[in-house]
């Protein structure tokens, strides 16, 4: 008997010491992988940034100088019609499915096409805002993009607002109603307050998911070489911009890219790191 | 009266208490009515029945407790007094409850949780100041003033005897406060509404027994201005706060009495061996 116990577990030390390093190789050989990229974009990509870099439109096909100016303000302008787009609907779905559906076919049905959503590829809502939108106008146009960019975040806003008003407690809930609240009021005023901060964290991760998005703005926003004059004529992103000039066959091209890209990754990361600070201290004032 | 009495055979002594000196009327409320007339009431979760032809009468200005092993229908019970059932999905409820001479069933919800105040097995203030918490009910109920607002945080948070711990810290988050003083800030919470009946359901059950003092000691302060029903797992306590002590077993009412009857000489076989431990 005795020696039966030593055997089993000597043979489950020996699975201990297999799971712990493959693991731990598993996580080196990840963190390996990510920091390469880190390391090869900031060797590529940091001769090309300065102050020009940022502020200049694209120069003349080829030639040396110039900027992506134009990317980064169509960037914002369409994150900003995105968030038009997608945060009041994703928020609402969240709050219904939440708060106010319970579980009926119609709910559960909706959380399945939510979660389903949030795997659907990109290209395909570009495709989509393609034949409704791109077609009939017959043009590419900020509003297109920012339109498709607004359909990515919705799944992904109704999935982080439900979750983070599952993780209110009921009994706030009921404390609300026994003082004679009407269901909407203590939706409006303790619920969603009570989870602001996720609400809001699951905003921001949503931006940065459509910022980096490229598939549905080619067939959206298209991309162009000038200052955006207009809401309903093509617009330029800094995905696209990295997309054109690394396919590009100047070496100058191939080092703004790289440069764009370095700030597309730096400013994903600056926008979560204020994130994190700005709800942390939130959470400790309440 | 005799139509209560009539619906409930096995409870005569129960709705003819003797309520001891007179009460005098404030609030302009008739200080006869008792504050709640429950008639055969019957109380189903989709089918299964949970209570099963309660009847009672519910004095004003007293404190009544309800006693009884889980699962007896004493919390389900609290909670048709403000339908507070209501939140469960395919509940239903039958028979009849007058809040002193009004149907129950027939007032504005709104209405009735003003006038009917309840306070929650663990402690659950809002995610806001202490203020805040205590004024959320007063501002949907009606408009009142900042100054008006202020004084009635004061006046209730008095009653709940928490105000001299956290006067200097109104404007503080809730969350930041002990176990038994965010219990007591619940109940001034449900005071600041000025209720005529005040639900307490286990309100000590997770704090320590010096909480658990100041809360007893808090409730029986409180029953000069209004109705106090409290459901309690401790027969120490109900005997302590209670005038009045109904005992639950499986949806039934078993005995309702002065605590003193149901403690020292119950009529009842099952409520004596509950009371004396001998199950439950």
């Amino acid at each position: 008997m005795a020696s039966k116990l030593r055997t089993s577990s000597r043979s489950q030390k020996w699975r201990g010491v297999v799971g712990f390093t493959f693991t731990g190789v598993a996580t080196l050989i990840s963190l390996g992988a990510l920091f390469s990229i880190l390391a090869y974009l900031i060797i590529h990509g940091i001769g090309a940034i300065d102050w020009n870099f940022l502020t200049k439109e694209p120069a003349a096909v080829g030639e040396a100088g110039g900027g992506i100016a134009p990317s980064l303000l169509g960037t914002a302008i369409l994150v900003t019609i995105s968030m038009i787009f997608g945060v009041p609907l994703g928020v609402g779905v969240g709050i219904y499915l939440s708060e106010i559906a319970g579980e009926t076919h119609f709910s559960r049905v909706a959380r399945v096409s939510i979660n389903t959503f949030i795997g659907v590829p990109s290209i395909i809502v570009g495709v989509f805002v393609y034949f409704i939108l791109v077609k009939p106008t017959k043009t590419f146009s900020a509003v297109a993009g920012g339109l498709a960019l607004g359909i990515i975040m919705i799944p992904i806003m109704a999935r982080t607002t439900e979750d983070v008003l599952r993780l209110v407690p009921n009994s706030i809930r009921e404390a609300g109603l026994a003082l004679g609240a009407p269901r909407w009021h203590v939706m409006l005023h303790i619920v969603l307050p009570a989870a602001r901060a996720g609400v809001i964290t699951g905003g921001i991760l949503a931006v940065a998911r459509v910022a980096g998005e490229t598939a549905p703005l080619i067939l959206t926003a298209l991309g162009n070489e000038y200052y955006p004059t207009s809401l309903f004529k093509p617009i330029d992103e800094i995905t696209l911009r990295i997309l054109k000039y690394a396919r590009g066959p100047y070496d100058v091209w191939h080092q703004q890219a790289y440069g764009a890209a370095l700030i597309l990754v730096f400013g994903i990361a600056i926008g979560s790191l204020l994130l994190r600070l700005t709800t942390r201290t939130q959470s400790a004032a309440r | 009266m005799s139509l209560i009495m009539s619906a409930s055979p096995k409870l005569p002594q129960a709705s003819v208490p003797d309520m001891g000196p007179n009460l005098t009327s404030i609030d302009g409320r008739d200080p006869g009515k008792p504050a709640f007339s429950v008639s055969n009431l019957n109380f189903y979760y989709g089918t299964h029945q949970a209570l099963d032809e309660i009847s009672l009468m519910i004095e004003d200005r007293i404190v009544t407790a309800l006693i009884g092993p889980s699962g007896c229908g004493k919390s389900t019970f609290l909670r048709t007094l403000n339908r507070m059932y209501e939140v469960v999905p395919n509940t239903r409820a039958t028979g009849s409850i007058l809040l002193r001479s009004e149907d129950l069933f027939s007032i504005d919800l709104t209405q009735l949780r003003r006038r009917v105040g309840m306070a929650f097995q663990t402690a659950n203030p809002f995610p806001k100041s202490i203020f805040d918490n205590v004024t959320y009910g007063p501002k949907i109920q009606g408009d009142f003033s900042r100054a008006e607002l202020s004084d009635l945080v004061e006046e209730s948070l008095r009653r709940a005897a928490l105000w001299d711990e956290v006067k200097d810290k109104l404007h503080k988050s809730a969350l930041g406060l002990s176990g038994g003083q965010q219990q007591r800030l619940c109940i001034a919470r449900a005071l600041a509404l000025k209720p005529e009946v005040l639900l307490l359901d286990e309100p000590c059950s997770a704090l320590d027994p010096i909480s658990t003092a100041k809360i007893e000691e808090l409730i029986v302060g409180l029953k000069d201005t209004c109705a106090i029903v409290i459901v309690t797992h401790n027969m120490q306590q109900a005997a302590r706060v209670a005038d009045f002590t109904g005992f639950f077993l499986m949806g039934k009412l078993i005995e309702f009495d002065r605590s003193t009857v149901i403690f020292e000489k119950p009529k009842r076989k099952e409520t004596e061996d509950y009371i004396t431990g001998r199950f439950g």
